[in-house]
């Protein structure tokens, strides 16, 4: 058996930390680790991935990889799984992944765990703890199989520092250009200097109290300030103000940041759902009424539009 | 051209969640079509009012209680319906093997679904459809236009919009942001009553996740709260978040 596997997040050689937090996660336990990277040139991740604690660095290096496919990345994962056997196999809960993982899934007629918070993986068998209804619930399920396939939400686990000895195993490519079934046409990346809101160690959002661009604009200054993604509740969204990738609750995004701080934004349970689980919270609110308050480390009553200025100038002291 | 399009009956997205006997209770909520599933009943209804759909059939899996899902998507529009009966503790296999197997037999065009359902969180069942039926399928879709046997699909990607092009028949899920969802007019809820809803047997499959425990998150609790003047609130909280939370400041 190979162990556990975690197959590596990257876009153009830049990989995405939720792949050192489920190498430097499965780290801790006994088991051998190894990162799968598909792409083109991508051997040269290995180093970076045995940093963060890959002891085995499996690359399938073609042109056919070059950009992410469902077709070509499943029949590739498939022959993979049969010559090496791994117990597990772990995925980042993400746009590529859980598709991925899903068609994956299906083709093995074996079950997944999606969105998982936690595990405890054995040899054949595993236990993950799934956030359900946007985290106003918990599910342990138990999945069985060979190996066994989740998918884990970015930032519930710590990168750590313990290294793996990132020996690379070329695999064979065993995908062909008969396994793609999707043209990729075009991608227009989002332009932004600011993190990306899921894996953000601070969000600032903007609910309905920012009462429009102009209250997004405070928003906005605050967070580029603390270096950090923004979001909005789905008052924000609606108005037009946000995109709605930017959107925060349960038909939104679910995060996990280090802080969030919530301006204008009163605290529906829909929202709630989405940004419970920060580390810390603080929120700005005229309401004093305004739940927000039931889940906020540090709350004030006042109009952010006073505020935000003002806070800006304290922090930069 | 026949679009299916595939929805789930869960709770309202506004609805506390408690448990009762160690399962997530159901009393009192109020049942509402996922809401990414019903932005694509909506983007189906635009297909065939653009007249490129001419039959629109909506589908669910569970108990007859999703009755009421397919009577809402044929009042927004849809024109009929079918309730494949199954045990709604099944898993996102069991769903797939029970869906894809009524789709089959209507042999559709084009396949839409949410991406993901509001209340298990687990975005895998339009995938797993594709894979039975050995269709292309694109995830997460805000756009799509179809000519020429061919589905193209603009999706909300990580970092980015991708637009995909795949060959028809395929399976498509919708992100929530596609459009915005009509609510059924009073004719269309008169002529709902009328449309046809077949009710069939669920493909036999194991579920292959089994659930262990439901359990509820520990509840955040308040802190510190400060009702004073703004400079006084904006003092305090930059304070807090510079020593308490530690801060990195650009």
């Amino acid at each position: 058996m190979a162990g556990t596997w975690v197959f590596v997040e990257q876009k153009d050689g830049n990989i995405r930390k939720v792949t050192f937090e489920m190498l430097s996660e499965l780290k801790k336990g006994g088991d051998e680790v190894s990162a799968v990277v598909f792409g083109k040139g991508v051997g040269a991740l290995a180093p970076e991935l045995a940093k963060f604690g890959a002891d085995k660095v499996y690359v399938a290096d073609s042109d056919i990889f070059a950009a992410y496919n469902t077709g070509a990345f499943v029949a590739q994962i498939v022959a993979m799984i049969n010559e090496f056997s791994p117990n597990a196999l772990l995925f980042a809960h993400s746009f590529n992944g859980r598709d991925m993982a899903s068609r994956l899934a299906q083709k093995l007629d074996a079950g997944l765990a999606t969105d998982a918070i936690a595990a405890d993986i054995s040899a054949g068998k595993a236990v993950f703890t799934r956030s359900i209804y946007a985290g106003k619930a918990l599910a342990k399920v138990e999945v069985t199989g060979s190996p066994v396939l989740a998918t884990i939400r970015p930032g519930v686990w710590e990168v750590g520092a313990t290294a793996g000895a990132g020996a690379v195993v070329n695999a064979a490519v065993a995908a062909t250009a008969a396994d793609v079934y999707q043209v990729a046409k075009s991608f227009v990346a989002t332009v932004s200097a600011r993190p990306d809101l899921a894996e953000a160690a601070v969000v600032v959002s903007g609910g309905r109290g920012c009462k429009g661009p102009e209250g997004i604009k405070l928003v906005e200054e605050l967070a580029d300030l603390l270096g950090a993604a923004v979001g909005g509740s789905r008052a924000s969204i609606d108005s037009g103000w946000l995109g709605h990738e930017l959107q925060v609750g349960q038909t939104g995004k679910v995060v996990l940041p280090n802080l969030y701080v919530a301006c204008g934004i009163s605290g529906a349970i829909q929202h709630l759902a989405g940004m419970a689980s920060s580390k810390f919270i603080a929120c700005i609110n005229t309401d004093t009424e305004a739940p927000i308050f039931g889940v906020s480390d540090f709350g004030v009553v006042a109009d952010l539009f006073k505020v935000i200025p003002i806070l800006v100038t304290e922090l930069k002291k | 051209m026949k679009v299916i399009v595939c929805v789930k009956q869960t709770f309202d997205t506004e609805a506390k969640i408690e448990l009762k006997d160690g399962k997530i209770s159901d009393a009192g909520i109020n049942l509402i079509i996922n809401p990414y599933d019903e932005v694509a009943v909506e983007g189906a209804i635009q297909l065939k009012e653009k007249g490129v759909a001419t039959e629109v059939v909506v589908m669910t899996a569970g108990s007859d209680k999703g009755m009421d899902a397919i009577r809402t998507a044929l009042a927004m529009g849809a024109d009929r319906g079918i309730l494949v009966k199954q045990d709604t503790a099944a898993d996102e296999y069991a769903r797939a093997v029970a869906l894809a197997a009524a789709i089959k037999a209507e042999n559709p065009d084009i396949v839409l679904a949410g991406h993901v359902a509001a209340d298990d969180g687990s975005s895998q069942v339009p995938t797993r459809i594709a894979e039975i039926l050995g269709l292309p399928h694109v995830n997460v879709i805000t756009a799509i236009e179809i000519a020429g046997g061919k589905a193209t699909c603009t999706s909300e990607a990580d970092g980015g919009t991708a637009v995909t092009e795949v060959a028809i028949p395929a399976v498509i899920s919708s992100q929530v942001s596609w459009n915005e969802p009509r609510y059924p007019s009073m004719k269309g809820i008169m002529a709902a009553k009328k449309k046809p809803v077949a009710t069939i047997d669920a493909a036999a499959a194991d579920s292959k996740v089994k659930i262990v425990e439901f359990a509820l998150p520990a509840a955040k609790t308040a802190g510190i709260k400060i009702e004073d003047d703004a400079d006084v609130c904006a003092v305090k909280l930059a304070d807090w978040m510079k020593n308490t939370v530690k801060v990195e400041v650009k």
